[in-house]
Protein backbone atom coordinates (compact mmCIF):
# COMPACT_ATOMS: atom_id res chain seq x y z
CA UNK A 1 0.00 0.00 0.00
CA UNK A 2 2.46 2.11 0.76
CA UNK A 3 4.54 1.53 -2.27
CA UNK A 4 1.32 2.22 -4.27
CA UNK A 5 0.94 5.87 -2.33
CA UNK A 6 4.62 6.74 -2.97
CA UNK A 7 4.14 5.91 -6.74
CA UNK A 8 0.79 7.82 -7.02
CA UNK A 9 2.18 10.95 -5.28
CA UNK A 10 5.19 10.94 -7.70
CA UNK A 11 3.31 10.90 -10.61
CA UNK A 12 0.76 13.51 -9.52
CA UNK A 13 3.77 15.95 -9.07
CA UNK A 14 4.74 14.93 -12.16
CA UNK A 15 1.86 15.25 -13.88
CA UNK A 16 1.22 18.69 -11.58
CA UNK A 17 5.01 20.09 -13.12
CA UNK A 18 2.93 19.57 -17.11
CA UNK A 19 -0.18 21.89 -15.60
CA UNK A 20 2.23 24.37 -13.33
CA UNK A 21 4.09 24.82 -16.70
CA UNK A 22 0.76 26.27 -18.11
CA UNK A 23 -0.78 27.62 -15.55
CA UNK A 24 2.38 30.18 -14.83
CA UNK A 25 2.55 31.60 -18.46
CA UNK A 26 -1.10 31.61 -18.25
CA UNK A 27 -1.05 33.61 -14.67
CA UNK A 28 1.42 35.71 -15.70
CA UNK A 29 -0.21 37.10 -18.43
CA UNK A 30 -3.51 37.05 -17.19
CA UNK A 31 -1.39 39.31 -14.17
CA UNK A 32 -0.17 41.52 -16.01
CA UNK A 33 -1.88 42.01 -18.93
CA UNK A 34 -5.68 40.92 -17.80
CA UNK A 35 -6.35 39.21 -20.98
CA UNK A 36 -7.57 35.51 -19.92
CA UNK A 37 -5.71 33.53 -22.87
CA UNK A 38 -8.12 30.24 -24.05
CA UNK A 39 -5.42 29.73 -26.64
CA UNK A 40 -2.51 29.02 -23.72
CA UNK A 41 -2.89 25.85 -24.18
CA UNK A 42 -2.11 25.95 -28.16
CA UNK A 43 1.47 27.48 -26.99
CA UNK A 44 1.70 23.82 -25.45
CA UNK A 45 0.59 21.67 -28.50
CA UNK A 46 2.74 24.06 -30.26
CA UNK A 47 5.75 23.60 -28.39
CA UNK A 48 5.34 20.46 -28.39
CA UNK A 49 5.09 19.51 -32.12
CA UNK A 50 7.77 22.18 -32.96
CA UNK A 51 10.53 19.98 -30.40
CA UNK A 52 9.06 17.17 -32.08
CA UNK A 53 10.04 18.69 -35.72
CA UNK A 54 12.91 19.54 -34.57
CA UNK A 55 14.13 16.37 -32.92
CA UNK A 56 13.55 14.68 -36.10
CA UNK A 57 14.93 17.02 -38.30
CA UNK A 58 18.39 17.28 -36.60
CA UNK A 59 18.66 13.30 -35.68
CA UNK A 60 17.27 12.70 -32.20
CA UNK A 61 18.64 15.84 -30.24
CA UNK A 62 15.74 16.46 -27.92
CA UNK A 63 17.67 19.24 -26.09
CA UNK A 64 17.63 21.66 -29.47
CA UNK A 65 14.07 20.60 -29.76
CA UNK A 66 13.37 21.78 -26.54
CA UNK A 67 15.47 24.86 -27.13
CA UNK A 68 13.96 25.94 -30.31
CA UNK A 69 10.62 24.68 -30.44
CA UNK A 70 9.49 27.26 -27.50
CA UNK A 71 11.74 29.75 -29.37
CA UNK A 72 9.14 29.39 -32.28
CA UNK A 73 6.44 29.41 -30.03
CA UNK A 74 7.26 32.79 -28.25
CA UNK A 75 7.70 34.28 -31.80
CA UNK A 76 4.38 32.97 -32.62
CA UNK A 77 3.19 34.51 -29.05
CA UNK A 78 4.55 37.61 -29.93
CA UNK A 79 2.77 38.25 -33.34
CA UNK A 80 -0.41 37.35 -31.64
CA UNK A 81 -0.32 39.94 -29.03
CA UNK A 82 1.41 42.69 -31.32
CA UNK A 83 -1.97 42.12 -34.23
CA UNK A 84 -4.57 40.49 -32.18
CA UNK A 85 -4.83 40.96 -28.77
CA UNK A 86 -3.87 44.56 -29.07
CA UNK A 87 -7.55 44.78 -30.34
CA UNK A 88 -9.33 43.47 -27.64
CA UNK A 89 -7.36 44.74 -24.47
CA UNK A 90 -9.85 47.80 -24.25
CA UNK A 91 -13.09 45.06 -25.06
CA UNK A 92 -14.86 43.10 -22.23
CA UNK A 93 -13.50 39.83 -21.67
CA UNK A 94 -16.03 37.87 -23.23
CA UNK A 95 -14.72 39.55 -26.07
CA UNK A 96 -11.16 38.11 -25.28
CA UNK A 97 -12.50 34.73 -24.99
CA UNK A 98 -13.79 34.72 -28.26
CA UNK A 99 -10.57 35.59 -29.77
CA UNK A 100 -8.50 33.29 -27.81
CA UNK A 101 -10.95 30.84 -28.74
CA UNK A 102 -11.01 31.33 -32.14
CA UNK A 103 -7.07 31.06 -31.85
CA UNK A 104 -7.16 27.76 -30.49
CA UNK A 105 -9.26 26.24 -33.58
CA UNK A 106 -6.76 28.11 -35.95
CA UNK A 107 -4.01 26.52 -34.46
CA UNK A 108 -5.17 23.00 -34.06
CA UNK A 109 -6.13 22.91 -38.04
CA UNK A 110 -2.51 24.63 -38.54
CA UNK A 111 -0.83 21.40 -36.92
CA UNK A 112 -3.88 19.11 -38.82
CA UNK A 113 -1.71 20.56 -42.06
CA UNK A 114 1.21 20.25 -41.26
CA UNK A 115 1.83 17.01 -39.27
CA UNK A 116 -1.44 15.54 -40.12
CA UNK A 117 -4.74 15.05 -37.88
CA UNK A 118 -3.75 11.52 -36.51
CA UNK A 119 -1.14 11.02 -33.18
CA UNK A 120 2.15 11.05 -33.53
CA UNK A 121 4.65 8.76 -31.78
CA UNK A 122 7.43 10.13 -29.24
CA UNK A 123 10.68 8.91 -28.38
CA UNK A 124 12.49 8.57 -25.40
CA UNK A 125 15.01 11.20 -24.76
CA UNK A 126 18.69 9.49 -24.65
CA UNK A 127 20.00 9.70 -21.12
CA UNK A 128 16.51 10.14 -19.05
CA UNK A 129 14.90 7.14 -20.87
CA UNK A 130 15.58 4.46 -18.12
CA UNK A 131 13.95 3.78 -14.70
CA UNK A 132 15.10 3.70 -10.85
CA UNK A 133 13.71 1.90 -8.11
CA UNK A 134 11.53 3.88 -5.68
CA UNK A 135 10.11 2.03 -2.69
CA UNK A 136 10.42 -1.43 -4.28
CA UNK A 137 9.10 -0.22 -7.85
CA UNK A 138 10.34 1.40 -10.83
CA UNK A 139 9.25 4.72 -11.74
CA UNK A 140 11.02 6.19 -14.89
CA UNK A 141 13.58 8.66 -14.33
CA UNK A 142 12.01 11.25 -16.89
CA UNK A 143 9.62 11.72 -14.18
CA UNK A 144 12.16 12.46 -11.35
CA UNK A 145 13.58 14.99 -14.19
CA UNK A 146 9.96 16.83 -14.59
CA UNK A 147 9.23 16.93 -11.29
CA UNK A 148 13.04 18.74 -10.36
CA UNK A 149 12.13 20.86 -13.24
CA UNK A 150 8.63 22.29 -12.07
CA UNK A 151 10.12 23.90 -8.91
CA UNK A 152 13.42 25.18 -10.73
CA UNK A 153 11.08 27.07 -12.92
CA UNK A 154 9.06 28.16 -9.90
CA UNK A 155 12.33 29.89 -8.55
CA UNK A 156 13.43 31.11 -11.15
CA UNK A 157 10.08 33.40 -12.05
CA UNK A 158 10.15 34.07 -8.22
CA UNK A 159 14.31 35.67 -8.58
CA UNK A 160 12.75 37.26 -12.19
CA UNK A 161 10.07 38.89 -10.59
CA UNK A 162 11.32 39.71 -7.45
CA UNK A 163 15.08 40.56 -7.72
CA UNK A 164 15.27 41.62 -11.06
CA UNK A 165 14.48 45.58 -12.48
CA UNK A 166 12.54 43.67 -15.44
CA UNK A 167 10.31 41.76 -12.35
CA UNK A 168 10.34 45.40 -11.09
CA UNK A 169 8.64 47.08 -13.81
CA UNK A 170 5.88 43.80 -14.49
CA UNK A 171 5.21 44.45 -11.28
CA UNK A 172 4.70 48.15 -10.88
CA UNK A 173 2.61 47.70 -14.61
CA UNK A 174 0.46 44.98 -13.15
CA UNK A 175 -0.73 46.96 -10.57
CA UNK A 176 -0.93 50.33 -12.22
CA UNK A 177 -0.56 50.49 -16.45
CA UNK A 178 -1.38 54.04 -16.92
CA UNK A 179 1.31 54.98 -13.81
CA UNK A 180 4.24 52.94 -15.20
CA UNK A 181 3.43 54.55 -18.59
CA UNK A 182 3.96 57.58 -16.62
CA UNK A 183 7.15 56.86 -15.40
CA UNK A 184 8.44 55.91 -19.02
CA UNK A 185 7.59 52.57 -19.03
CA UNK A 186 6.91 51.23 -22.41
CA UNK A 187 4.17 49.67 -21.63
CA UNK A 188 2.44 48.20 -24.81
CA UNK A 189 6.64 46.36 -25.25
CA UNK A 190 6.62 45.04 -21.82
CA UNK A 191 3.32 43.51 -22.72
CA UNK A 192 4.66 41.93 -26.04
CA UNK A 193 7.38 40.68 -23.75
CA UNK A 194 5.44 39.22 -21.12
CA UNK A 195 2.85 37.29 -23.50
CA UNK A 196 5.72 35.90 -25.51
CA UNK A 197 7.83 34.68 -21.95
CA UNK A 198 4.36 32.83 -20.83
CA UNK A 199 3.71 31.52 -24.82
CA UNK A 200 7.68 30.36 -24.02
CA UNK A 201 6.85 28.68 -20.73
CA UNK A 202 3.92 27.02 -21.70
CA UNK A 203 5.88 26.03 -24.89
CA UNK A 204 8.55 24.50 -23.05
CA UNK A 205 5.60 22.07 -21.23
CA UNK A 206 5.03 21.34 -24.58
CA UNK A 207 8.56 20.38 -25.25
CA UNK A 208 8.51 18.54 -22.48
CA UNK A 209 5.65 16.63 -22.64
CA UNK A 210 6.96 15.03 -26.12
CA UNK A 211 8.84 11.92 -24.16
CA UNK A 212 6.25 12.01 -21.44
CA UNK A 213 2.75 11.59 -23.33
CA UNK A 214 3.81 9.19 -25.70
CA UNK A 215 1.89 10.21 -28.53
CA UNK A 216 1.20 13.92 -29.72
CA UNK A 217 -2.67 14.47 -30.60
CA UNK A 218 -4.29 18.29 -31.85
CA UNK A 219 -6.22 17.89 -28.75
CA UNK A 220 -3.38 18.04 -26.47
CA UNK A 221 -3.54 21.98 -25.98
CA UNK A 222 -7.37 21.63 -24.80
CA UNK A 223 -6.90 19.19 -22.36
CA UNK A 224 -4.16 20.96 -20.69
CA UNK A 225 -5.73 24.33 -20.83
CA UNK A 226 -9.10 22.98 -18.87
CA UNK A 227 -6.51 21.33 -16.22
CA UNK A 228 -4.38 25.27 -16.38
CA UNK A 229 -7.66 27.01 -15.85
CA UNK A 230 -8.70 24.79 -13.10
CA UNK A 231 -5.34 25.82 -11.40
CA UNK A 232 -6.06 29.27 -11.87
CA UNK A 233 -9.69 29.01 -10.20
CA UNK A 234 -7.88 27.47 -7.51
CA UNK A 235 -4.93 29.28 -6.67
CA UNK A 236 -6.43 32.40 -7.63
CA UNK A 237 -6.00 34.59 -11.02
CA UNK A 238 -3.45 36.54 -10.95
CA UNK A 239 -1.18 34.63 -8.39
CA UNK A 240 1.90 32.14 -9.24
CA UNK A 241 2.17 31.11 -5.87
CA UNK A 242 -1.50 29.83 -6.00
CA UNK A 243 -0.53 28.29 -9.85
CA UNK A 244 1.76 26.31 -8.14
CA UNK A 245 0.14 24.85 -5.02
CA UNK A 246 -2.73 24.35 -7.25
CA UNK A 247 -0.84 22.42 -10.43
CA UNK A 248 0.16 20.16 -7.44
CA UNK A 249 -3.15 19.78 -6.06
CA UNK A 250 -4.57 19.45 -9.34
CA UNK A 251 -1.79 16.65 -10.36
CA UNK A 252 -1.80 15.23 -7.22
CA UNK A 253 -5.76 14.68 -7.04
CA UNK A 254 -6.24 13.44 -10.63
CA UNK A 255 -3.08 10.68 -9.60
CA UNK A 256 -5.21 9.78 -6.87
CA UNK A 257 -8.25 9.70 -8.70
CA UNK A 258 -7.27 7.68 -11.57
CA UNK A 259 -5.23 4.95 -9.40
CA UNK A 260 -8.01 4.45 -6.46
CA UNK A 261 -11.54 6.06 -7.32
CA UNK A 262 -11.26 5.62 -11.49
CA UNK A 263 -14.93 6.21 -11.61
CA UNK A 264 -14.86 9.74 -9.81
CA UNK A 265 -11.26 10.27 -11.31
CA UNK A 266 -12.34 13.65 -13.40
CA UNK A 267 -15.55 14.22 -10.46
CA UNK A 268 -12.43 15.02 -7.51
CA UNK A 269 -10.63 17.72 -9.76
CA UNK A 270 -14.37 19.50 -11.04
CA UNK A 271 -15.42 18.89 -7.66
CA UNK A 272 -12.59 20.53 -5.57
CA UNK A 273 -13.36 23.49 -8.62
CA UNK A 274 -16.53 23.60 -7.93
CA UNK A 275 -16.05 24.01 -3.77
CA UNK A 276 -13.59 26.81 -4.25
CA UNK A 277 -16.07 28.86 -6.56
CA UNK A 278 -18.64 28.22 -4.06
CA UNK A 279 -16.59 28.68 -0.51
CA UNK A 280 -13.70 31.11 -1.66
CA UNK A 281 -14.70 32.05 -5.57
CA UNK A 282 -11.24 34.35 -5.74
CA UNK A 283 -9.26 31.37 -5.07
CA UNK A 284 -6.80 30.95 -2.44
CA UNK A 285 -4.02 33.18 -3.02
CA UNK A 286 -5.91 35.96 -5.44
CA UNK A 287 -3.68 39.37 -5.57
CA UNK A 288 -5.20 42.73 -5.80
CA UNK B 1 8.84 78.57 -23.15
CA UNK B 2 8.43 75.44 -21.14
CA UNK B 3 5.01 74.46 -22.42
CA UNK B 4 3.05 75.90 -24.35
CA UNK B 5 -0.91 74.36 -24.84
CA UNK B 6 -2.76 75.75 -27.44
CA UNK B 7 -6.44 75.69 -28.67
CA UNK B 8 -6.80 72.07 -27.66
CA UNK B 9 -9.95 70.10 -27.47
CA UNK B 10 -10.56 66.97 -25.38
CA UNK B 11 -13.68 64.58 -26.10
CA UNK B 12 -14.33 61.61 -23.45
CA UNK B 13 -16.86 60.06 -25.85
CA UNK B 14 -19.66 62.46 -27.10
CA UNK B 15 -19.17 64.98 -24.35
CA UNK B 16 -16.52 68.08 -24.87
CA UNK B 17 -14.85 68.31 -21.85
CA UNK B 18 -11.96 70.62 -22.98
CA UNK B 19 -12.83 73.33 -24.86
CA UNK B 20 -10.19 75.94 -27.00
CA UNK B 21 -7.98 75.70 -24.06
CA UNK B 22 -5.04 77.82 -24.51
CA UNK B 23 -2.24 79.11 -21.71
CA UNK B 24 1.57 78.72 -21.35
CA UNK B 25 4.52 77.96 -18.41
CA UNK B 26 7.74 79.32 -18.51
CA UNK B 27 10.84 78.06 -17.27
CA UNK B 28 11.05 78.08 -13.45
CA UNK B 29 7.53 78.88 -12.93
CA UNK B 30 4.94 77.23 -11.13
CA UNK B 31 1.30 77.89 -12.36
CA UNK B 32 -2.02 77.23 -10.89
CA UNK B 33 -5.10 75.60 -13.13
CA UNK B 34 -7.57 76.93 -10.60
CA UNK B 35 -11.38 76.34 -10.75
CA UNK B 36 -14.11 74.05 -9.33
CA UNK B 37 -14.95 70.39 -9.17
CA UNK B 38 -15.73 69.24 -12.58
CA UNK B 39 -14.33 72.40 -14.90
CA UNK B 40 -11.53 70.25 -16.78
CA UNK B 41 -8.32 70.55 -14.35
CA UNK B 42 -7.40 67.29 -14.16
CA UNK B 43 -8.34 66.44 -17.75
CA UNK B 44 -6.00 68.80 -18.43
CA UNK B 45 -2.92 67.51 -16.68
CA UNK B 46 -3.80 64.55 -18.30
CA UNK B 47 -3.98 65.62 -21.84
CA UNK B 48 -0.40 67.41 -21.48
CA UNK B 49 0.97 64.12 -20.21
CA UNK B 50 -0.23 62.08 -23.18
CA UNK B 51 -3.04 60.08 -21.12
CA UNK B 52 -6.62 61.91 -22.78
CA UNK B 53 -4.59 63.02 -25.84
CA UNK B 54 -6.52 66.15 -27.50
CA UNK B 55 -8.40 65.58 -30.83
CA UNK B 56 -7.50 69.02 -32.22
CA UNK B 57 -5.21 71.92 -30.83
CA UNK B 58 -1.08 72.10 -30.29
CA UNK B 59 0.68 70.85 -26.95
CA UNK B 60 4.20 72.13 -27.26
CA UNK B 61 6.60 70.34 -24.60
CA UNK B 62 10.47 73.10 -24.89
CA UNK B 63 9.49 73.82 -28.09
CA UNK B 64 8.78 69.89 -29.59
CA UNK B 65 4.89 69.43 -30.58
CA UNK B 66 3.90 65.95 -28.13
CA UNK B 67 0.22 66.04 -28.67
CA UNK B 68 0.40 62.84 -30.45
CA UNK B 69 3.40 60.92 -28.04
CA UNK B 70 2.99 58.19 -25.92
CA UNK B 71 3.24 59.20 -22.74
CA UNK B 72 5.95 56.78 -21.77
CA UNK B 73 7.78 59.27 -24.58
CA UNK B 74 6.45 61.74 -22.87
CA UNK B 75 7.55 60.78 -19.43
CA UNK B 76 11.15 60.12 -20.95
CA UNK B 77 11.47 63.64 -22.48
CA UNK B 78 10.94 65.55 -18.99
CA UNK B 79 7.40 65.51 -18.10
CA UNK B 80 6.09 63.82 -14.52
CA UNK B 81 2.54 63.65 -13.66
CA UNK B 82 1.48 63.19 -10.06
CA UNK B 83 -2.48 62.53 -9.82
CA UNK B 84 -4.71 63.51 -7.17
CA UNK B 85 -5.13 59.67 -6.32
CA UNK B 86 -1.35 59.15 -6.20
CA UNK B 87 -1.09 55.87 -7.46
CA UNK B 88 2.31 54.55 -5.88
CA UNK B 89 3.24 50.75 -7.03
CA UNK B 90 1.72 48.95 -3.83
CA UNK B 91 3.74 46.01 -4.21
CA UNK B 92 7.19 47.81 -4.33
CA UNK B 93 9.01 49.10 -1.59
CA UNK B 94 9.68 52.93 -0.85
CA UNK B 95 13.37 52.94 -2.48
CA UNK B 96 11.88 50.10 -5.16
CA UNK B 97 9.24 53.17 -5.97
CA UNK B 98 12.04 55.94 -6.28
CA UNK B 99 14.64 53.93 -8.51
CA UNK B 100 11.93 52.39 -10.78
CA UNK B 101 10.99 56.10 -11.65
CA UNK B 102 15.15 56.88 -12.46
CA UNK B 103 15.29 53.84 -14.46
CA UNK B 104 12.05 53.83 -17.04
CA UNK B 105 12.73 57.73 -17.09
CA UNK B 106 15.92 57.00 -18.22
CA UNK B 107 16.72 60.61 -17.05
CA UNK B 108 19.99 61.71 -14.35
CA UNK B 109 20.53 64.60 -12.87
CA UNK B 110 20.62 66.64 -9.85
CA UNK B 111 17.94 64.26 -7.79
CA UNK B 112 19.69 61.56 -6.79
CA UNK B 113 18.30 59.03 -4.06
CA UNK B 114 20.59 60.82 -1.62
CA UNK B 115 19.40 63.98 -1.94
CA UNK B 116 15.54 63.24 -2.47
CA UNK B 117 16.10 61.40 0.97
CA UNK B 118 17.63 64.24 2.60
CA UNK B 119 14.90 66.49 1.65
CA UNK B 120 12.24 63.62 2.59
CA UNK B 121 13.90 62.24 5.88
CA UNK B 122 10.57 60.04 5.90
CA UNK B 123 11.83 58.00 2.65
CA UNK B 124 15.12 57.25 3.96
CA UNK B 125 13.10 55.94 7.18
CA UNK B 126 10.85 53.31 5.67
CA UNK B 127 13.19 52.87 2.57
CA UNK B 128 12.42 48.85 2.80
CA UNK B 129 8.52 49.34 3.63
CA UNK B 130 6.16 48.34 0.95
CA UNK B 131 4.51 51.12 -0.97
CA UNK B 132 1.05 49.73 0.42
CA UNK B 133 1.67 50.36 4.03
CA UNK B 134 2.14 54.34 3.17
CA UNK B 135 -0.57 56.69 4.59
CA UNK B 136 -2.60 59.45 2.50
CA UNK B 137 0.33 62.20 3.35
CA UNK B 138 3.03 59.91 3.34
CA UNK B 139 2.20 58.67 -0.47
CA UNK B 140 1.87 61.87 -1.28
CA UNK B 141 5.65 62.58 0.27
CA UNK B 142 6.29 59.55 -1.72
CA UNK B 143 4.97 60.69 -5.14
CA UNK B 144 6.61 63.50 -5.22
CA UNK B 145 10.18 61.90 -4.84
CA UNK B 146 9.27 59.31 -6.89
CA UNK B 147 8.62 62.33 -9.49
CA UNK B 148 11.83 64.23 -8.83
CA UNK B 149 13.67 61.04 -9.28
CA UNK B 150 12.58 61.67 -13.07
CA UNK B 151 14.90 64.75 -13.11
CA UNK B 152 11.49 66.23 -14.83
CA UNK B 153 11.75 70.00 -16.60
CA UNK B 154 8.10 69.90 -15.92
CA UNK B 155 6.16 68.36 -12.70
CA UNK B 156 2.22 68.29 -13.27
CA UNK B 157 0.65 68.37 -10.31
CA UNK B 158 -2.60 66.93 -9.47
CA UNK B 159 -5.21 68.53 -6.34
CA UNK B 160 -2.19 68.39 -3.90
CA UNK B 161 -3.51 69.74 -1.00
CA UNK B 162 -7.06 67.83 -1.52
CA UNK B 163 -8.09 65.44 1.74
CA UNK B 164 -4.51 66.67 3.77
CA UNK B 165 -4.40 68.08 7.29
CA UNK B 166 -3.33 71.69 7.86
CA UNK B 167 -0.62 70.64 8.88
CA UNK B 168 0.63 68.21 6.16
CA UNK B 169 -0.43 71.33 3.57
CA UNK B 170 2.23 73.29 5.64
CA UNK B 171 4.26 71.09 5.34
CA UNK B 172 3.64 70.11 1.24
CA UNK B 173 3.85 74.36 0.70
CA UNK B 174 7.41 74.22 2.35
CA UNK B 175 8.17 71.13 0.01
CA UNK B 176 6.89 72.56 -3.15
CA UNK B 177 8.58 75.76 -2.52
CA UNK B 178 11.94 73.74 -1.57
CA UNK B 179 11.57 72.30 -5.30
CA UNK B 180 10.78 75.37 -6.89
CA UNK B 181 13.27 76.67 -5.79
CA UNK B 182 15.82 74.12 -7.42
CA UNK B 183 14.53 75.10 -11.09
CA UNK B 184 12.05 73.05 -11.23
CA UNK B 185 8.59 74.03 -13.52
CA UNK B 186 5.28 73.29 -12.28
CA UNK B 187 1.75 72.88 -13.35
CA UNK B 188 -0.40 72.51 -10.86
CA UNK B 189 -4.12 71.78 -10.60
CA UNK B 190 -6.33 72.50 -7.16
CA UNK B 191 -9.38 74.32 -5.85
CA UNK B 192 -7.71 76.12 -2.82
CA UNK B 193 -6.97 79.31 -3.79
CA UNK B 194 -5.23 79.85 -0.89
CA UNK B 195 -3.03 76.96 -1.67
CA UNK B 196 -2.03 78.48 -4.96
CA UNK B 197 -1.61 81.85 -3.41
CA UNK B 198 1.11 80.54 -1.43
CA UNK B 199 3.13 78.72 -4.35
CA UNK B 200 2.69 80.05 -7.59
CA UNK B 201 3.76 82.72 -9.70
CA UNK B 202 0.54 82.82 -11.71
CA UNK B 203 -2.90 81.16 -12.71
CA UNK B 204 -5.47 80.29 -15.25
CA UNK B 205 -9.25 79.80 -14.00
CA UNK B 206 -11.01 76.82 -16.09
CA UNK B 207 -14.79 77.14 -15.76
CA UNK B 208 -16.59 74.41 -18.11
CA UNK B 209 -13.79 73.35 -19.61
CA UNK B 210 -12.45 76.34 -21.09
CA UNK B 211 -10.08 78.80 -19.56
CA UNK B 212 -12.31 82.00 -18.63
CA UNK B 213 -8.97 84.27 -16.63
CA UNK B 214 -5.55 84.49 -16.53
CA UNK B 215 -3.36 86.43 -14.46
CA UNK B 216 -0.42 86.60 -11.73
CA UNK B 217 -1.69 84.77 -8.45
CA UNK B 218 -1.78 88.04 -6.53
CA UNK B 219 -3.95 89.64 -9.39
CA UNK B 220 -6.23 86.70 -8.99
CA UNK B 221 -6.46 87.07 -5.22
CA UNK B 222 -7.34 90.50 -5.27
CA UNK B 223 -10.14 89.95 -7.83
CA UNK B 224 -12.98 89.49 -6.18
CA UNK B 225 -15.34 89.37 -8.61
CA UNK B 226 -13.78 86.35 -10.31
CA UNK B 227 -13.09 84.75 -6.95
CA UNK B 228 -16.66 85.14 -6.48
CA UNK B 229 -17.81 84.18 -9.53
CA UNK B 230 -15.65 80.95 -10.40
CA UNK B 231 -13.64 79.92 -7.27
CA UNK B 232 -16.14 80.16 -4.02
CA UNK B 233 -18.49 76.81 -3.73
Amino acid sequence: MLQSLVHVCLAGISAGMFIWLVASGLTLVFGVLRVLNFAHGSFYMLGAYLCFAVLKAMGGNFWLGLLLGPLVVSMVGYVMERYLLRLVYHLELPYQLLLTFAMVLIFDDLVKMIWGAGSIGSPAVPGLSGSVSIAGREFPVYNLFIIAVGPLVALGLYGLLEKTWWGRIVRASASDREMALSIGVNVPLLYSGVFMFGAWLSAVGGALAVPYVGLLTTGMGEAIIISAFIVVVIGGLGSLKGAFLGSLIVGLLSSFGTRFMPMLDMFLTFGLMAAVLLWRPQGFFAEG
Amino acid sequence: MVLRVDQIDVYYGTAHVLQNISFEVKQGETVALLGRNGMGKTTTLRSIMGLNPPTNGSIRFEGVEICKLAPNVIAKRGVSYIPDDLRIFPDLTCEENLEIAARASGRSGYWTKERIENLFPLLADRRKQKGSSFSGGEKKILSLGRSLMMNPTLILLDEPSEGLAPLIVRTLLETIKKIKGHGVTILLADQNLRFCNEVCDRGYILEKGTVVHGGSMTEIWDNDDVVRRYLVV
